[in-house]
């Protein structure tokens, strides 16, 4: 039954990865561009969380109504001022732009709030203790199955967003072939803005998961980033947005059976499946759909 | 090309090229004029330059961005470590390190190079950290609070000291060299084309795999080589420092700025790193932030670094691991 409730708890924290996981996958499938600060950029959401909550007693869920639009600008800026200039000029810029983005936020953080660990939990009031308990060994936290129900409504909401509006239409249009897409007057910079904004939004609500769940520090970015790209591979990178989910639980899955084993195996755990399914000839779980159907991770979005 | 000639050697370049074989033998007479502070500052410069030059050999001519180097860093640690437990001499220890990092890399080679682009960077990051945490498991190797290479201490300090920087010395010009000869090889050439154009290569009959499969485990004996010279010049290892990302910031930082796939930039980068250390160090964060922010403005603003630039304006090249065209007709006649 320990079994039965380690699957259940790595389904739960699953839901994090997927949504920590969400925003990676959304920003590679649009730009091709993998965001090396985007762990930091949730830890950041994190933190001016925590910033508001110094001087308001409310929960963190009020928090996040300011910091989540700010948040969404920033990852407009961001797109604009230092992103779109990377693309330009090539693979290698964009992943030593955000690697030197993320180094000056974790620092800039553990200069602004110091290096102790955080966590927003104690505000958040019953819903981090309450629990559904099925039987002496089996019970379902109220906050693992909000996050993980919230995670479903992004990605659904995504989804929908990518095949029913024409915004998002244009989205898979410039993910597709940003050059063709141009050529029909789609703008693919300020899609890819928004690619962005929403990227960041997503992220700052895996933000909020992490602050709620567990804990934050200043350098926390880099394993939210490891985790979520393990995340968006194990689904089979860019094969379909839900394959990011998929893969998120199949990691968390992994490192709950692991520290079952050994409490200090969790986290390797979760690299060895990561790893495991990189050197299966699949490489991926959702990989083979891909292999039939075009290169962006969104083209399953639409059908 | 009628009317035209390849020129590799300038007498610039030529006149350069033995003044850096004559500087590696005036390193090594350092340690018998100079002191001990200073042999340990040059110590941990020719640190730096390997770590840069490793670095550059992946990203500047594979394109192959890792943030996953301080996997070999501190495996080359551990291994010198391990060596020395079993009773081997320490110093030879780094020697057979810095082999066993090479023969690491071959099968990891197999997992990471399916990757391409940013699934690379992450891609050897995950590697590292799963090494690191492997490793913050044996208690025979001090586990996660890490452990000093007591070993050395049976050699007089200052005799030390001048073996750590001598094996340094010779480590660094010896990859430094391996990847000059490399460079200048045809499988140099072949290289560059994938760096420049993987496809394009391929159809021309490039064997990319094979050619990056090489920079990869050179990178990873080179990394491994320094990552022995670490715990030789600092004599403490603890998994999290020295399989901390932060490695990879320092050789991004030292290749963006001295310029990216030159040969002789990552040693300039390697140069200002150090005295930025020397100088801002102790600021801790501030001093992060700074390289973070420097690392993006040349990213997007001065890709070719600093020596790129140079080399752009007054076509000096000291180490011509290139080739140069060079007319010899007016261009009346090559057109003619």
């Amino acid at each position: 039954m320990t079994w039965v409730n380690d699957v259940v708890q790595g389904i739960l924290l699953g839901g994090y990865y997927g949504i920590i996981a969400c925003g990676l996958a959304l920003m590679f499938g649009v730009m091709r561009i993998i965001n090396l600060a985007h762990g930091d950029i949730a830890v950041l959401g994190a933190f001016l969380m925590y910033l508001l909550l110094q001087h308001w007693s409310v929960s963190p869920f009020i928090a996040l109504l300011p910091v989540l639009p700010t948040m969404i600008l920033f990852g407009y800026v961001l797109q604009r001022l230092i992103l779109q200039r990377s693309l330009r000029a090539g693979i290698l810029t964009p992943l030593l732009a955000t690697f030197g983005l993320s180094i000056v936020i974790q620092n800039a953080l553990e200069q602004g709030f110091g290096p102790d660990v955080q966590s927003l939990g104690a505000q958040a009031g019953s819903i981090v203790t309450a629990a559904w308990q099925i039987n002496s060994q089996l019970s379902i936290s109220a906050l693992g199955g909000l996050i993980l129900g919230t995670a479903v409504v992004i990605y659904a909401a995504l989804q929908l967003y990518l095949s029913r509006t024409t915004s998002g239409r244009q989205m898979r249009a410039a993910a597709e072939d940003p050059d063709t897409a141009e050529l029909v007057g789609i703008n693919s910079r300020a899609v890819y803005a928004r690619a962005t904004a929403i990227a960041i939004g997503i992220a700052t609500l895996g933000g909020l998961a992490l602050a709620l769940r567990s804990t934050f520090q200043s350098y926390s970015g880099p394993d939210q980033l490891i985790f979520a790209f393990e995340a968006v591979v194990i689904g089979g990178l860019g094969s379909s947005l839900w394959g990011a989910l998929l893969g998120g639980i199949v990691l968390g899955v992994a490192q709950t059976i692991g520290a079952q084993i050994n409490p200090e195996w969790s986290i390797l755990s979760g690299h060895i499946v990561f790893l495991l399914v990189l050197i299966s000839p699949r490489g991926g779980l959702l990989t083979l759909r891909s292999r039939r159907g075009a290169r962006s991770a969104l083209s399953g979005a639409g059908a | 090309m009628k009317g035209a000639r390849i020129q590799r050697w300038t007498p610039a370049s030529l006149s350069f090229t033995s003044g850096f074989g004559l500087l590696i033998v005036a390193l090594a007479f350092v340690p018998v004029v100079m002191g001990a502070s200073i042999v340990q500052d040059l110590t941990t410069l020719l640190i730096l330059v390997l770590m840069a030059v490793m670095w550059n050999a992946l990203a500047g001519y594979g394109g192959l961005v890792s943030v996953g180097q301080q996997a070999y860093i501190g495996l080359g640690a551990y291994a010198t470590l391990w060596c020395a437990l079993q009773g081997i001499n320490p110093y030879w220890g780094m020697v057979i390190a810095t082999a066993f990092c090479a023969v690491v890399s071959v099968p990891l080679s197999f997992i990471v190079l399916r990757f391409r682009g940013a699934q690379f960077a992450i891609g050897t990051w995950v590697v590292a950290e799963a090494i690191g945490i492997y490793i913050s498991f044996d208690n025979q190797l001090g586990a996660g609070t890490g452990t000093s290479l007591s070993q050395l201490d049976r050699y007089a300090p200052s005799t030390r000291e001048h073996i750590t920087y001598w094996l340094t010395l010779g480590l660094t010009a010896f990859f430094v060299l391996l990847v000059f000869v490399l460079l200048r090889s045809r499988l140099g050439a072949s290289l560059q084309a994938i760096r420049d154009d993987e496809e394009a290569a391929a159809s021309v009959g490039v064997r990319v795999l094979a050619g990056k499969r090489i920079l990869f485990i050179l990178a990873a004996a080179g990394c491994g080589a320094a990552g022995a010279m670490t715990i030789a010049n600092i004599l403490f290892i603890q998994p999290t420092s020295i399989f901390s990302v932060n490695y990879s910031a320092f050789m991004i930082f030292m290749v963006l700025v001295g310029g990216l796939g030159t040969f002789e930039g990552p040693i300039i980068g390697a140069i200002i790193l150090y005295f930025i250390q020397q100088q801002f160090g102790n600021d801790g964060t501030w001093y992060l932030i700074g390289l973070g922010a420097t690392a993006i403005i040349f990213a997007l603003l001065f890709p070719r670094g600093i020596w790129g630039m140079l080399e752009e304006r007054t076509g000096l090249r000291f180490m011509p691991v290139g080739y140069r065209v060079k007319r010899t007709t007016t261009d009346a006649e090559a057109t003619a």
